[in-house]
């Protein structure tokens, strides 16, 4: 059963319906609560470090990979969304999401400079299959909370939420 | 299909669709996902603790000849459970303005961040009763909050507070720079015996054994420096005391009083 799906998704992530343009990125300047001057650098490196966890996800959710998630996520929005892998193998189903676009504004950089917050207003497709057949595929838009702690090298996702408007 | 606009995590909820026959509902997210076999037609029933991670879920119904869809929010419980506090630094002298800083994320039971403003109180206390209180009202889930370090040495707790969910750090305060340092000399045979007084920082907090005192001795034709780490809050030692010498004590950047010594 679970081989069967893994092979399932991974064949799905292939020959998806769903484009693979690159989401359009729009970045407010920052509106900061906390002591901490954010340097400009380190907002990029946050900002290009969460974009590409979209790709992490995406690639986790079709293939139903969870070590997918690692080189972006830790923490809190790791677990949670490894439970949700979890939960596609067991129902033998698999989901694609593609961003369109996200429009960011970082919001909070902690007084240890340890943690960053920022919102994004995405747009992104998703697409449902359930043992390989499509069921739907879905526009939708959120507003998303996201905190983020430095790795060695990059920014890592630790909160990943979409927060009712 | 008629979706709630909203469910709070882990309350139950129901879904009524509409039509006959066997169908297959769907709810998806990156959050969490279910999936049941429903009769179109009557309200399908999700017991407490089914959804539990905030999000925005989609929910896709498909029977024999139709596909259904629409999205609904999964939001965070109101009641905060647990905080998320980063407190630094763990150890600073006293007498810092704004010295010891503290953020805090505020969790539901499932972990979910409560973006709702919610008021959290900041408390540094220290073991003589001195407290100092601050009250910040979190922005999409976070506050902060910067405390001075008190005039005394020990260890202070740092606790981030709502209603009776507590958090709290250890803050280690030592004293801070030597204040007056002062010397005096006495004659030792033919050497001169240098002591210092008690070593404290401006706010009478004795400073640590083992930092550094250097005493410096400038005599005509040459220089002579020995550096002494404090035992029981004092330094000594002895020096050549050259006839006319000039000795001077000092500690990091902070400088005592000199003597000048005439055999």
């Amino acid at each position: 059963m679970l081989k069967t799906s893994l092979i399932l998704c991974a064949l799905f992530a292939l020959a998806s319906s769903i484009g693979s343009a690159q989401a359009t990125v729009r970045v407010e300047p920052a509106n900061l609560q906390g002591p901490r001057p954010l340097p400009d650098q380190t907002g990029e490196a946050a900002i290009r470090d969460y974009v590409q966890s979209w790709q992490s996800l995406s690639a986790a959710f079709a293939q139903n990979r969870t070590d997918l998630l690692d080189p972006a996520f830790v923490g809190t929005a790791k677990d949670k969304l490894a439970q949700t892998i979890q939960q596609q193998v067991t129902l033998g189903i698999c989901t694609r999401y593609q961003d369109r676009s996200h429009d960011l504004q970082i919001i909070f950089y902690s007084p240890d400079g340890l943690s960053l917050e920022l919102t994004d207003k995405v747009e992104y497709d998703v697409e449902l299959l359930d043992h390989g057949r499509v069921k739907t595929t879905q526009h939708l838009s959120s507003r998303y909370v996201i905190v983020l702690t430095p790795a060695e090298v990059q920014w890592r996702v630790r909160v990943f939420q979409s927060a009712f408007e | 299909m008629s979706l709630p606009k909203a469910v709070e995590a882990g309350n139950a909820f129901s879904i009524q669709s509409t039509g006959s026959g066997r169908a297959t509902l769907y709810i998806v997210g990156p959050e969490q996902v279910l999936k049941r076999d429903i009769r179109l037609g009557e309200t399908t029933f999700f017991p407490s603790g089914s959804l539990y991670n905030a999000g925005r879920y989609l929910a896709v119904l498909t029977g024999d000849s139709s596909t259904e869809s629409g999205s609904f929010d999964v939001i965070p419980a109101h009641k905060p459970v647990n905080l998320s506090f980063l407190a630094r630094p763990s150890r600073l002298p006293v007498g810092l303005h704004d010295g010891i800083t503290g953020a805090v994320y505020v969790f539901d039971a499932y972990h979910n961040l409560i973006t709702v403003p919610t008021q959290v109180s900041f408390e540094l206390s220290n073991p003589y009763g001195a407290v100092q209180k601050r009250v910040a009202l979190t922005q999409d889930g976070a506050a902060w909050t910067a405390m001075d370090s008190t005039a005394q040495q020990g260890v202070d707790k740092f606790a981030a507070r709502i209603g009776d969910v507590l958090s709290a750090r250890v803050v280690i305060q030592v004293a801070g720079d030597p204040c007056g340092l002062k010397m005096s000399a006495t004659k030792s045979g033919q050497a001169l015996q240098l002591v210092t007084d008690p070593v404290r920082d401006c706010n009478g907090n004795a400073v640590p054994d083992g930092t550094i005192v250097t005493f410096t001795e400038a005599y005509s034709g040459g220089q002579s420096t020995v550096d002494v780490p404090l035992k029981r809050g004092i330094a000594e030692v002895q020096m050549a005391g050259h006839n006319g010498a000039t000795i001077s004590v000092a500690s990091g950047v902070v400088l005592g009083n000199q003597i000048r010594w005439e055999k």
